[in-house]
């Protein structure tokens, strides 16, 4: 048993009691506490501070098939005895869903090892901005820069309790250190702004804030007098910041929803190969310290270790309760969706990628919503550099890429360059011959 | 009188004595009240997928000195966590020594009814329509495999306590009514999505009319989708429709003219005021007046009456849109665009209901004069990179213009322009002003608010298209 919050297991207990007595046939009720602090730094000096204390409570009833949930942030009696009178009484009336249930018992979580995601740390708001305050600094020692976008500086402490009508009770406490440096470079007219950004789960891991400040002016810097080029078919590598988003459109379009639904361009693909053999995925929650670590999803499942694509094959869907008793396979734990998913390490540098061909469109920033989960196309806007002969040559905005993800995650290339920075991590890649549309 | 305090066990004269002591020496602040109600309801894949009310309550205290903002929120509406908001603000802002603004306009006007929109449709009623519109939507295309229909709504009230105890309130309706099909026909799968919505009751956007008429839009355009070719790739004319094609103007221009970007110089547009920054004949308006519609308010966040503003006359940048602190930094008054998501959010400048007013030219004309180019009729979102100024919007529905004629319909593509010269290179603008459905939510720095905006159809000389054909 992990540890929890007495007065949270408390409000939990009474909840379903009190549900039940009013005629719901099952329960689960969940809390979310957390307290945050931010810290905003602009030009030398603090601009905004802003201290937040948060609670929800949320609260499913199922009357034998049917179900009905309450959200709310204030925890009274009173309150919470009207809004389960009205959840109770909704569920009634909804109509019935065979699949609605609770997870089945044996797939609960029962125990694991310390995953280390709380650090008690607190910084006072005069050490966060110590902290901006050397990361603003060293970003302007470089004459380019001229103004900043705000730096912050966030911690957050957050508990929660999961409780549910067949026995399931657990909680646990994580925390939260983030820091954001935004910076605008401006030479002979032409203005752009770029920024640099590190959260972990303890203090001590976070990027010293001189890297921050100088990453974020080198990267603003590079991009001063960008160039539009003419449309054309060019090799693109992403970035690692945008590359990650492909495991994105991956695990949204392997959901079981998606899939059940065939609302999903890899519908068909179980068993089948969707990229080249040299590339595997993994989704694992029991990373220490882990940025998307967790000891059970949102219903209290333990998390399966997951090797979602192995040797380019697709392995695995994620699934919850409710799609896994549609689709007819048990829960992985993927209720609240992945936890740190990444691909693993591709065998070439990125130096070698860089020199695969004369001329390649180097993305390092992506705009827009354009990727389409049910037919697999793809175009966004985009800017970066261009490559030639493996040496940055200038920078490029003000166009487009596009093309198919079938197409796309086939013909991808890893590099090995591979860190954990977030909670979805990948590589920088290649994609060779896409569609970029610019003058 | 404060409703929202009624319910709780602090009173309003306490709440009225502790902000008053907090913004003492502070230029600007205030306590933010909210009671929000919110009930969502799915019906996806034939069943009523999921169904759930919430209710959040909760206090935003604001303390401003010069450029410095100090805020505390909490769900704890009690006297001990106001006092400790209090000393969290006081402590940070240690030096103050400002000058509390009272000014605040009155206004007695409303844009929309104070009723909840939730309480005055019974649950079982709207699950019936749901069902409704699942039956005819299948009934309707035997090519449909998934229907997904979204009631949304929501009733927040709200009350701004300033300093020496001046009280303003608003009660806010919102709904929307969203449906979303996929089709399937000899192998190849489209999707589309439609919807209404806006600050009135459930009824008048759920007549039989309107919600089939919502249902006939979301199979139209997944329909043509079905057909639809690879896009081009390059620049080329586009021809906008009218409606919620505005998003471009919500993109490439409205975010560059927020008060904020500009008082920070971050914007592209931050020294234009009075300067040419569009073609002669595009005047382009912030208006939160309009009655019931989705972007409009009464008073703003911080209780300023809304107002319509222009920001481009003629072609010339005449406003930028502003809140009270980024308008006293700039010498000027704030417009009412003062806004935030909800209690545990800070205030922002943030559009209303943009819209482009009309010209005199008929989209016919404009499609007849474009020799190779695209017919963009319907949009997903967009997107602004406010410093470079390059924007992008997603179209949904579009299709080729070749010779002057409509030709076939095209893939989703996303459409990037710079937003500084994109209207420049409208070289016509249509009599055919429309506003969008009201479905509109725009995003900045994490907070997402309701929007409108509206156009009449539009040429522009010159964007790129991000297809895929060269």
């Amino acid at each position: 048993m992990l540890e929890y919050n007495n007065k949270l297991s408390e409000i939990v207990d009474h909840c379903i009691s009190n549900a039940k007595k009013k005629g719901a046939t099952d329960v689960e009720v969940g809390i979310l506490k957390s307290t945050s602090e931010t810290v905003s730094f602009r030009n030398k000096k603090l601009d905004e501070s802003d201290r937040s204390e948060n609670i929800g409570l949320s609260l499913t009833a199922y009357v034998n098939k049917k179900k009905n949930s309450v959200l709310s942030s204030n925890l009274n009696t009173d309150n919470l005895e009207k809004l389960i009178e009205r959840c109770v009484e909704a569920a009634k009336i909804t109509p019935e869903d065979e699949f609605n249930s609770l997870p089945d018992e044996e797939l609960f979580f029962k125990k694991s090892d310390e995953l280390d995601l709380f650090d008690e740390t607190h910084l006072e708001n005069n050490r966060k901005i110590d902290y901006l305050k050397e990361a603003e600094e060293v970003a302007f020692k470089n004459k380019e820069i001229v103004n900043t976008n705000g730096s912050s500086f966030s911690e957050s402490k957050t508990e929660v309790v999961l409780c549910n009508s067949k026995g399931f009770k657990n909680g646990y406490k994580t925390s939260n250190f983030s820091a954001y440096c935004e910076v605008v470079s401006k030479k002979n007219g032409s203005m752009e702004r770029d920024y640099e950004y590190t959260s972990k789960r303890h203090f001590e891991d976070l990027l010293k804030p001189s890297e921050l400040g100088s990453n974020a002016a080198e990267f603003a810097i590079r991009k001063l007098k960008p160039q539009k080029i003419n449309s054309g078919k060019f090799d693109i590598i992403f970035d690692k910041r945008i590359s990650k988003n492909f495991l994105n459109y991956l695990s949204s379009a392997i959901t079981g929803s998606s899939i059940y639904k065939g609302t999903s361009f890899l519908k068909e693909k179980l068993n089948k190969k969707i990229f080249s053999e040299n590339i595997n995925i993994v989704d694992r929650a029991d990373i220490k310290r882990g940025n998307g670590s967790k000891y059970f999803d949102n219903e209290g499942v333990k998390i399966k270790n997951l090797s979602l694509v192995n040797k380019g094959i697709l392995n695995d869907f994620l699934i919850d309760t409710y799609y896994g008793k549609k689709l007819n396979i048990a829960s992985n734990g993927r209720s609240g969706g992945t936890t740190n998913l990444y691909f693993e390490n591709g065998k070439k540098d990125l130096k070698d990628l860089m020199n695969s061909s004369k001329k390649i469109f180097y993305v390092t920033e992506t705009i827009g919503h354009g990727t389409n989960i049910v037919t697999g196309d793809y175009s966004l806007g985009a800017s970066g550099m261009m490559i030639e002969n493996g040496e940055f040559v200038y920078p490029i905005s003000e166009v487009t890429i596009a093309g198919n993800l079938n197409e796309m995650f086939i013909k991808m290339v890893l590099a090995n360059d591979l860190q954990f920075n977030y909670s979805t991590n990948s590589p920088s890649v290649l994609i060779e011959n896409m569609t970029v549309a610019g003058k | 009188m404060s409703k929202i305090l009624k319910n709780s066990e602090l009173d309003i004269s306490t709440a009225s004595s502790i902000v008053s002591n907090t913004l003492n020496k502070c230029d600007d602040g205030e306590l933010y009240l909210e009671d929000s109600k919110s009930e969502s309801i799915i019906l996806d894949d034939n069943k009523i997928k999921s169904s759930s009310y919430k209710s959040d309550l909760g206090y935003g205290l604001r303390a401003i000195t010069g450029d410095v903002v100090a805020y505390s929120h909490s769900s704890d509406l009690s006297k001990k966590s106001l006092n400790e908001s209090s000393k969290n603000l006081s402590s940070t802002l240690s030096s103050s020594n400002g000058t509390y603004n009272f000014e605040i306009k009155k206004t007695n006007k409303k844009y929309y009814s104070e009723k909840d929109p939730i309480e005055a449709k019974n649950f079982e009623s709207k699950i019936r329509i749901l069902n409704q519109v699942n039956d005819y939507v299948r009934n309707k295309n035997s090519s449909v495999r998934q229907v997904t229909a979204t009631l949304l709504g929501e009733h927040r009230s709200i009350e701004i306590l300033r300093s020496g105890g001046e009280l303003l309130s608003d009660d806010r309706p919102l709904v929307r009514f969203n449906v979303s099909v996929l089709l399937e026909k000899n192998g190849r799968k489209e999707s589309a999505v439609y919807g209404i919505g806006g600050r009135q009751n459930y009824d008048a956007y759920l007549d039989e009319k309107n919600w089939k008429g919502v249902c006939d839009e979301a199979l139209r355009i997944a329909d043509v989708n079905l057909n639809s070719k690879p896009a081009p790739a390059g620049e080329m004319q586009v021809v906008l429709g009218p409606g919620w094609p505005a998003i471009l103007i919500h993109e490439a221009i409205g975010h560059g003219l927020e008060g904020d970007f500009n008082r920070k110089k971050t914007s592209a547009f931050h020294d234009l005021v009075g300067r040419k920054v569009a073609s002669e004949g595009v005047t382009i308006i912030d208006d939160g007046t309009l009655e019931n519609k989705r972007g409009s308010l009464t008073i703003d966040d911080e209780g300023t009456p809304t107002e319509k503003t222009v920001l481009i006359e003629n072609g010339i940048l005449k406003n930028f849109m502003q809140d009270r602190l980024n308008a006293r930094l700039m010498n000027t008054r704030s417009t009412g665009n003062g806004r935030r998501e909800s209690y545990k959010h800070v205030v922002m400048p943030r559009m209303r209901n943009t819209i482009m007013l009309d010209g005199n030219h008929s989209q016919e004309e404009m499609i007849k004069s474009v020799k190779k180019g695209i017919f963009a009729v319907s949009f997903g979102g967009g997107q602004v990179d406010i410093t470079s100024g390059k924007f992008v919007f997603n179209c949904t529905e579009a299709y080729e213009i070749i010779n002057g004629k409509v030709c076939s319909p095209i893939k989703g593509a996303t459409l990037i322009g710079d937003g500084p010269s994109a209207l420049k290179e409208v070289s016509m603008v249509g009599n055919d002003m429309m506003l969008d459905p009201g479905i509109g939510t725009c995003g900045k720095a994490g907070q997402g608010v309701p929007v409108g905006v509206g156009q009449p159809s539009i040429l522009i000389n010159k964007m790129t298209v991000g297809g895929t054909q060269l």
